[in-house]
Order: structure tokens, then sequence, then C-alpha cells
């Protein structure tokens, strides 16, 4: 029998999470700060809206395009980050990581350059490298605030790329644009005739401002794929609800996709996305102040021992590890047998190396705990090394 | 400040040095809110949420619907403070509706209750009638679920 698997896979690296993820199962008692995803349930009323929708028999497919007061519920919604858009424009997908997908897949031809800043969540390189395309690697660092920057677009424009990721606010480093700094990216991106792919998921989980969409910008709209869901903003990963919102001619691309690969997304989970988006502010806001407690708590607790930037979005802190002298993988290793699981930032590209991913997602009191054994092991690396 | 105020309503447990790091305030400036937030009597006591019927304590609450009536000298404030300064007295509320006032009582058992609503409720001279419903179960209790139906389903690592 001759090679059955599609060799494009051999590229492809098993998920750097993985690993962790076997070795934390057989112990119970570790606090996880590993854990991408809110620590709350999908809110009561979206739960019981989706109870009630089975009820009444919504179990049958919906149109490609999803249910259309959930689009309208979108465009209307979007307004708040600055962006009109009308309900044609927005396609219901199965979570971000289907709009990912079908964007990329949409847009790309094989051997087409995509830029991605790293570190950055762990789909993005595989997703383009499955369409056939070549990722374009551009590290940032945290001396210049684990972002992108005009000239790092130009510098990394020859050859042309015909897109860039922009994952903001970031999973894994919790760093954000503001306006400012989207209109320079924008400025390149315009100046290179790109297109800009917007992951937009910790949109609402963004403190002390509001998110700004790049696509509000002045002629970016034509340019601009938003990615967004509800699995961050209302606790509702598991039931895979996402949206994109594109310019026509990408959109027809990109639904030609989802059509044949998706036929439409779950129409449980449109109901309560629905619901959500009519009924859910509150406890949004609920939810965000209760990890802006958790964030200030919790990177005002690392720097007593690591040093860590106040992380600006999303529910992730991303400290600096290189003074203890050990990798990002031994450190996480290591300190698991302290009884705290976090991800290596090495499971985000290359230039996450020296540094960790905590999410804290995680009740107030296991980030103290967690923080507690996280000073004792940093404490016994500082005694050995005396 | 209100900050302060919110977490406090929800863990009065919660140590100052706690409250300093999540807030950016010194503890001194919070502790030195909190005793003025004392004194203006807008924080009111601090208690424990308990669920007496897990520990096997058979207390007996009561919700009793109060109808009263008014005159020249008695206005509603009157009746609810008289009625508000017994100890069996949980709470004392005016509401709207068929009745005016929602009192809830607490007891060892059904007898006193209502052996206490007969003696010195029913015969306030301004209380026209009353109607006394007896607590069967707590679901909930000051915003807090008295059964737990939910665990932590998630994964431990996820990306």
């Amino acid at each position: 029998m001759g090679i059955r698997i599609n060799k494009k896979l051999e590229e492809i690296p098993p998920s750097g999470i993985r690993k962790f993820f076997d070795l934390i199962s057989t112990r119970k008692d570790i606090i996880s700060l590993g854990v991408g995803e809110p620590d709350f349930y999908t809110p009561w009323h979206i739960r019981e809206s989706i109870i009630y929708s089975l009820e009444k028999g919504y179990t049958a497919y919906t149109s490609n395009w999803g249910i259309y007061e959930l689009r309208e519920a979108i465009s209307s919604y979007y307004k708040k980050f600055g962006v009109s858009s009308s309900p044609d424009d927005v396609l219901i997908t199965t979570g971000v990581s289907e709009g990912l997908d079908i964007t990329i897949r949409g847009i790309l031809n094989p051997g087409e350059r995509v830029i991605i800043p790293e570190p950055c969540y762990v789909s993005y390189i595989p997703l383009v490298k499955l369409a056939y395309g070549n990722p374009v690697l551009v590290p940032t660092s945290e001396e210049t605030g684990f972002k992108i920057h005009y000239e790092d677009i130009v510098n990394h424009s020859d050859p042309p790329s015909k897109a860039i990721i922009l994952g903001y606010p970031s999973n894994p480093t919790g760093v954000t644009y503001s306006k400012k700094e989207l209109e320079e990216v924008a400025d390149a991106v315009i100046e290179k005739d790109m297109i800009v792919i917007s992951d937009e998921i910790y949109a609402e989980l963004t403190y002390d401002r509001r998110h700004v969409s790049i696509a509000s910008l002045n002629g970016m709209s034509e340019r601009v794929i938003i990615l967004n869901g509800f699995s961050k903003a209302h606790a509702m990963t598991g039931l895979r609800i996402g949206y994109a919102i594109a310019p026509s001619d990408i959109m027809e691309a990109m639904l030609k996709i989802h059509q044949y690969c998706m036929l439409c997304a779950p129409v449980s989970a449109q109901m309560g996305a629905i619901e959500a988006l009519k009924n859910g502010s509150k406890e949004v806001d609920k939810m965000r102040n209760e990890y802006n407690r958790r964030r200030k708590f919790f990177v005002n607790r690392l720097n007593d021992f690591l040093s860590c930037q106040m992380p600006e979005g999303a529910f992730y802190a991303f400290p600096s590890i290189r003074e203890t002298g050990l990798s990002s993988e031994s450190f996480s290793e290591k300190l698991l047998s302290y009884g705290v699981a976090v991800v290596p930032g090495t499971a985000f590209g290359k230039t996450g190396e020296g540094y960790i991913r905590c999410s804290y997602a995680v009740s107030m009191e296991k980030l103290k705990i967690a923080a507690d054994r996280m000073e004792e092991f940093i404490g016994s690396i500082a005694r050995e090394r005396v | 400040m209100d900050e302060i105020l919110e977490i406090l309503e929800n863990d009065a447990k919660i140590s100052l040095e706690k409250l300093a790091e999540i807030t950016g305030y010194s503890e001194r400036e919070i502790e030195n809110y909190i005793k003025k937030k004392e004194d203006e009597r807008v924080i009111l006591g601090y208690k424990a949420i308990i669920d007496w019927e897990k520990q096997g304590k058979e207390d007996v609450y009561a919700i009793i619907d109060v109808k009263v009536g008014l005159n020249r000298e008695t206005g509603y404030n009157n009746i609810a403070k008289r009625i508000a300064r017994f100890s069996e007295v949980h709470s004392v509320r005016l509401v709207s509706g068929d009745y005016d006032l929602q009192i809830v009582v607490k007891g060892k058992n059904m007898k006193e209750v209502a052996f206490f609503v007969a003696e010195k409720i029913s015969t306030l001279p301004e209380v026209r009638d009353t109607n006394t419903h007896f607590v069967l179960r707590t679901y909930k209790e000051e915003g807090v679920l008295l059964f737990e139906d939910e665990e932590d389903r998630r994964l431990a690592v996820a990306p």
C-alpha cells in the first residue's frame, strides 16, 4: 500500500498543548492555568432559550448563511466597534475556527503568502499550510509590546503577501491594538494591497477601553474579514458558534466552502446566540468585571517573582521566565510538580520561548493558590542556582 | 470606590491585601473607606449564608402577608417598625399587591411560628388580615444557589 496520508500534514507538528494535556490528566491536585476558555457556565438565560428551542422543534438545517434574525443582530451589534455592515455581509460559522479555515481557503492560491505575527494562536499557521499557502512568520517581542508595526509588514513584503492574520486581543499574549496602532498597520496593508483576517474573538474582553476593529478604519472595510463568535464573551465554547463579516466577493468564496463542508452552523447554538445578543450584555459585563479583577490581582502577584506586562485583553497573562534560565518547556514541566499547569510560550511559536501562558479564567481562590505555588517554585530555582 | 462594596457584597471575607491587589488602592485607603461605610451604615453587617437544612437543623421559616388598616395617627412606617422589632421577625418589607407588608418569621417549629403570628402580629390593632406560607424548601438564598448540579467539565488544557 502506498502512502495513504496527505503529505502536507507532515509539515504540521501535533499541537504543543496536547502533550501537557496528557501529562496533567494523570494528576488531580493540579491547578490548571492552561485552559483557554471561560470558567463561567453559559448564562442560564441562554441555555434556557436553547432548551426551549429544542422543545419547539428547532432541529432542522438553517439556511447556509444562518438564521437571518441572528445575522441582523450581529450586524447591528458590530456598530459598537465602529463597523457598519448589512445582515447580508454576515455569515454564521461553526466557531471562529471554521471562519478562519474558510477565509484562508477562500482567498489563497497555492504558494501565496500570509503574514502572521508571532507568538500567535495555535491554528493560524497550520490552517495556512493546509490551504497550501506560505506562512510568513513575523516575530514580535516584549520590547515592542508583542505588536506588529508598519515597518515589520513592509520589511516582510518582498515577495508580497496576500494577507495578514491579526488576532487582538491576543491569545496568548493578552495584547491588543489601539486605534492609532491599527492605523499604522492599515497604512502598510493599503500600501502593500493586502487583506486583513481580523480575529476578534476576545473583543468583549478588552479592559480599560473599548475594542476597536481594524475594519472600522477609513478605507479598510473592503479589505477586512472580521471573525468573531460567542465562545469567550458569552462562555459558549462547546456550542461552537461564530460568524464572519466580509466584503461580498470574499464572502461569496467563503460561502461556497461553508455550504459544502459545514452546510450550516448548529441550529441550537444559533438560537442561543440570538438570545445572547438580545439579552446577554449584563452577563458579559459581569464576567468582564470578574476577569478584570483577577487580571489585576494575578498579574500584580506574578510581578512579585516574575516579570509580566499588564495584559490589555483576553484572559491570559504572558510572563517572562527568562530570569530562571529555564526553557519554557522545562519550566512548565517542572512547575507541574508544584501543582500548577501552564502552557509553554513555544506552543505559540518560536518567539514564545522565554515565556509561559497563564490563563486567569480560574476562580480567585485557585489563582491565589497557584500564585503561591509558582512563587515557591521560583524560590526553589533561585536557591538551586546560589 | 463602589467597586470595593461590590466585591464585599459577594465575598465579605476577602482580605485587605487581596482587595488592594485587585483594586489598586492601598490597604490603608481601603481600610479607612470600609470603616467610613460602616460608620455611615452603608455596610450594615457581615453574615454567612448557611444551608441549615443540610446541617440538619430544622428551623422553620414562614412568609407572612399582612394587610393593615391605616388611620390618622398610624402610617405604614409605624406598624412596620413595630413588627420589625420582634426578634422572631427576619425581614419586613412594604410591598404592592393584595397585601401591604410581607414579613419573614423564623421559629423552632410550625407551632411556634403559628402562635407568634396569632399572638403578636394578628393582635396588633392595625392588622386586618394575615396569610401565612410556611417555607418547605429553599432553592436560592441571597443570590446563592442551594443546589449543585453543575461541575467543571472543561479539559485541563485547551488552546
